[in-house]
């Protein structure tokens, strides 16, 4: 962690909520793509991401989620383009593998250890291991160091993992499906101390899930991927800022429809709902049509829908 | 320390509950000045939320001038919300009570009782814009 992504997020200035100022890129992928014998499993893939985001990556199973995590942190190569972390491309130097932590979708950890050992274990393979923070964060969650990782209850076991993988005090840390097979209640657990362990460290956080009402309120950036394409990447406020529901008579839709795109278009006989994608210069005088927010997930519905579709960022030009 | 919460079902913007939720604490006197916020941390260790959203919630309430950020320290209320004093919103409370009651014996519901308030509220303000 150095010293200007600190004052970046919540430190210096006159609290402790100065806002971001300029976050530097966490996370940049350019026409990023993986062959798996002769089968596409992720194609042409380009996304950017500030610093000091919580991440959500979706899409439906098969979608490529777990490829584009193995190259975010560096397990697998690219069969074309590229992957940056904090800048340095990734899988060249150890240096930039030191910076990201990567918890997989079965937890990496020994059940015949206890989780002290798996702490010992921890320390003895990253340099910046923090033991400090690993074991105050168990001793908040109640979990005996004593206990071997086998006997722990499958939240727990999660809990271990998260205070392993956040011990490495990584810059960027990436999970696949951290809330599968975990109960709603150690869901919401493992969310919390995640968020906890956020604001400590000002970290980067990527995680993939299927499960969208589980990220609704932890995650400020959206990443949807589908058929091994990005089709969103973007901040989560501002999607939902910038789409609409909209209602109105079956007759007037198609007019509607030709001004803005359309991501959904459910029509009845007389009424229609469209759900688009309104920008500032798109405002609907009309008074027999009713305009109203949506939320992450069915916006995330809706796309998922539509492979078609896609709500990206202008491309802006990169020197590298 | 006040207890922030809440609701996935009433469609506003997370940071915009907790700013609700704040000013709503400092016009019931809750929250006085001086009181600590909890902090970020607390917070989303509490919703399961994310430090981002707090800090946006933060940084408003301080834009209006309501809390002050010090830094490692926490953030503190500067200033309490509503008119009059102490005194008066005992009486109001009191009388607002009386009415509630009588309203219950009349056979009058919640939705009932919310309703002519509000009724009353905007005539009220109605006649002062007049």
């Amino acid at each position: 962690m150095t010293a200007d992504r600190m004052v970046g997020m919540f430190g210096g200035g006159s609290g402790e909520f100065t806002p971001p100022v300029q976050s530097p890129t966490a996370l940049e992928a350019i026409g990023l793509a993986k062959r798996y014998r002769g089968m596409w499993a992720l194609r042409d893939c380009s996304l950017s991401v500030p610093a000091g985001r919580v991440v959500a990556l979706v899409g439906p199973n098969g979608a490529g989620k777990s490829t584009f995590l193995h190259l975010v942190a560096g397990l697998i190569a690219p069969t074309r383009g590229s992957v940056r972390v904090f800048g340095e491309p990734v899988g060249q130097r150890a240096a930039a593998l030191a910076r990201v932590a990567f918890l997989a979708q079965d937890k990496p950890l020994y059940d015949g250890f206890t989780v002290a050992e798996m702490l010992r274990f921890g320390h003895h393979l990253n340099p910046g291991w923090d033991d400090a923070l690993a074991r105050q964060r168990l001793a908040e969650l109640d979990i005996p160091l004593n206990r071997k990782v086998g006997k722990l209850s499958g939240g727990q076991q999660a809990q271990v993992a998260l205070s392993v993988a956040v011990a490495k005090r990584p810059d960027l840390l990436v999970m696949d499906e951290p809330l599968a097979n975990l109960d709603p209640v150690a869901r919401h657990d493992v969310m919390r101390s995640l968020m906890a362990a956020v604001a400590e460290t000002q970290m980067t956080v990527v995680l993939s899930s299927h499960v969208v009402s589980d990220l609704t309120n932890a995650c400020d950036w959206l990443v949807v991927l589908n058929r091994g394409q990005v089709q969103i990447s973007g901040e989560v406020d501002e999607l939902l800022a910038t789409h609409r529901m909209l209602s109105g008579p079956a007759e007037l839709a198609d007019g509607v429809a030709a001004r803005m795109p359309v991501i959904s278009d459910s029509r009845s006989e007389r009424q229609a709902d469209l759900l688009a994608r309104t920008g500032p210069g798109t405002p609907l005088h009309d008074p027999r049509w009713s305009s109203s927010g949506v939320n992450l997930e069915e916006l995330v519905l809706a796309y998922l829908r539509r492979p078609d579709t896609t709500s990206l960022p202008r491309p802006t030009l990169t020197i590298s | 320390m006040i207890k922030l919460r809440l609701d996935p079902s009433s469609g506003v913007a997370t940071y915009l509950q907790l700013v609700h939720q704040v000013k709503h604490a400092l016009r019931l006197g809750v929250l006085m000045p001086g009181d600590r916020l909890p902090t970020i941390k607390e917070v989303v260790s509490d919703l399961a939320i994310n430090p981002n959203t707090v800090a946006k919630a933060y940084r408003e309430l301080e834009r209006e001038g309501l809390v002050v950020g010090r830094p490692g320290l926490g953030t503190f209320v500067q200033r309490s919300l509503g008119g009059g004093s102490m005194a008066d919103h005992t009486r109001f409370r009191s009388d607002l009570a009386r009415w509630v009651h009588g309203c219950r014996e009349a056979g009058l519901d919640q939705e009932d009782m919310e309703a002519l308030f509000t009724s009353v509220l905007t005539d009220s303000l109605r006649e002062e814009t007049a």
